[in-house]
């Protein structure tokens, strides 16, 4: 899906959270929101979630307008920065979440809602978790139930948030190139959050930079690192 | 530190044996004359005169009254309570807004303001010489010196339980899990049944059995808001005041033992699920 962001600005009481910005992410790119903390990337990917609204601007999703579309109805698989695993819950029932808070109509059945589960487990290469419970996983695999969980809405977008944050350097490495695969299979429009330069260079089709609420430069990894369009980029990309 | 060689013969966090022996026997001596020593004489001398006298004066239409007002009153005020905490701790654990220490003060006013005095209140608002409860009066409807007083009463008394046990439970664990459940397509009441209450179930049912337990004890207030009309509105702890005062000791102190009895129940309950759902309380805790 074709996702544009037309001006939005956003404050939260007095901090300006973001400064009219303006996006537009092609159908089935691999996004990254690069900066330093506090620059409002998390604010941006919530917004596209639908968890926080604009003061001003737009958002559309295929050239309609999804400004005021609820949370529910953007259908965005979002997976949070401590990934927000239902505690109580299975891996699998965790997984299962989205399928069965469904209305009746369309929701699928026990076996076929089985068999989705069963899938999304093999997608993410932990076939045989599915009766554990998130304090008994680790913190890559949890990152991995959270992807599941999020694609077995089957989302229109993936929006993930510093996925990679609370990792250790070689299970990132390793995740990150899964991040990569599942974007590949899926196909899904895919915007995350980061921090890490190195990791946004890496993963991503097209790379934001961020700053005080304000986008310094969008680009292609390469043109970034050959032309930082800005001071602010120049510095940040050679920390 | 000239003597070391001892020190690490005793590590710091270990008591020397005279210290700990005292210690435990100090603990001992404190709850057996605070606690175990009151707690028998009550079944003592409920018991005096024999289990058949004991039990024949909870027969006594004034004695089943009570005991029915008791549970009555509980079964009402718990529940309001737990749905008012609820609301209360969701409201502060979850949001930002104006007058969040002001709402987190007023819950605490039932901690720090006598029973009496909150009774007071309730008379004075509600009694027949006020706007309110004139009108209501003369509708049918008095509150004061009538079942819905003492309910309000109970509820004043022990509206922090559950909002106190609430709050630091959801603060800690964030809005996160809700809006991973919005973002699945669960509708509002969808999370509250199955993120919000499942995360919470513990702290919860603390609370409750602290306001029951609290429910069905408290004296002072509702000894001024219920007029003290036997048979009527004279609770549990109020009839047993009464007929102690009458010198009725084995009708007092039976209605007693049952009050014990319940508190009881309660503690064993509580114990009971602590016991079956370690694992669970321990996972919820460790998260
Ligand atoms: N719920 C909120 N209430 C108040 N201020 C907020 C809130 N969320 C974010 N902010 C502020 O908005 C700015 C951008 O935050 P954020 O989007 O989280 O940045 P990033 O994810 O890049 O670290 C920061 O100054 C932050 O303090
Ligand atoms: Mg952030």
């Amino acid at each position: 899906m074709h996702i544009d962001i037309d001006e939005i600005s956003k404050e939260f009481g007095a901090t300006a959270a973001l400064h009219p910005v303006s996006l537009s992410v092609p159908s089935g790119a691999l996004v990254a929101l690069l900066g330093p903390s506090g620059s409002g990337k998390t604010t941006l990917l919530r917004i596209l979630g639908g968890l926080e609204f604009p003061n001003a601007g737009r958002v559309l999703f295929d050239g309609q307008d999804a400004t005021n579309l609820t949370v529910q109805q953007r259908r965005a698989g979002f997976v949070f920065q401590s990934y927000a695993l239902f505690r109580h819950m299975s891996v699998f029932d965790n997984i299962a979440y989205g399928l069965n808070a469904r209305p009746r109509a369309s929701r699928p059945p026990k076996a076929e809602i089985a068999r989705r589960v069963a899938n999304l487990l093999a997608l993410i290469q932990l076939p045989d978790i599915g009766a554990r419970y998130p304090s008994q996983l680790s913190g890559g695999q949890r990152q991995r139930v959270a992807l599941a969980r999020a694609l077995a809405i089957e989302p229109r977008m993936l929006l993930l948030d510093e996925p990679f944050g609370a990792l250790d350097a070689k299970v990132r490495k390793e995740l990150r190139q899964g991040l990569r695969d599942i974007h590949d299979t899926t196909g899904l429009t895919t915007l995350f959050v980061t921090h890490d330069q190195d990791e946004a260079m890496e993963l991503a089709d097209l790379v934001v930079v961020m700053s005080m609420g304000r986008i310094e430069q969008i680009g292609k990894p390469a043109d970034i690192r050959a032309r930082p369009a800005t001071p602010f980029v120049r510095e940040f990309i050679a920390a | 530190m000239s003597d070391a060689a001892p020190a690490l013969r005793h590590p710091v966090t270990t008591e020397r044996p005279l210290t700990r022996w005292l210690l435990i026997g100090l603990v001992i001596t404190v709850l057996s004359i605070l606690l175990f020593a009151p707690l028998i004489a009550v079944f003592v001398e409920a018991l005096r005169d024999g289990l058949g006298a004991a039990v024949a004066s909870l027969g006594a239409p004034e004695a089943r009254s009570a005991i029915r007002l008791t549970l009555t009153v509980a079964a009402i005020s718990v529940p309001l309570n737990a749905a008012f905490g609820i609301a209360a701790a969701w409201l502060v654990a979850k949001y930002d807004f104006r007058g969040k220490t002001l709402l987190l003060t007023l819950i605490d006013i039932p901690f720090s303001v006598s029973p009496v005095v909150a009774g007071l209140c309730l008379v004075l608002t509600f009694g027949a010489h006020s706007a309110l409860g004139g009108w209501l009066v003369a509708q049918g409807h008095p509150i004061v010196f009538a079942f819905p007083g003492i309910v309000l009463a109970s509820m004043f008394v022990t509206f922090p339980f559950v909002a106190r046990e609430l709050i630091p439970v959801m603060v800690e664990q964030g809005r996160a899990e809700e809006e991973a459940a919005l973002t699945l397509g669960a509708s509002g009441w969808r999370v509250f049944r199955s993120v919000t209450l499942p995360n919470i179930r513990w702290a919860l049912l603390y609370g409750v059995l602290l306001s029951n337990a609290r429910a069905m004890g408290e004296f002072g207030a509702v000894a001024v808001v219920s007029g003290k009309i036997r048979g009527v509105t004279a609770t549990m702890p109020i009839t047993i005041e009464m007929l102690y005062n009458e010198y009725l000791s084995t009708a007092a102190f039976a209605l007693a033992a049952v009050l014990t009895l319940l508190a009881l129940v309660t503690l064993g309950l509580k114990t009971l699920l602590e016991i079956r759902h370690a694992d669970a309380l321990a996972a919820a805790r460790r998260h």
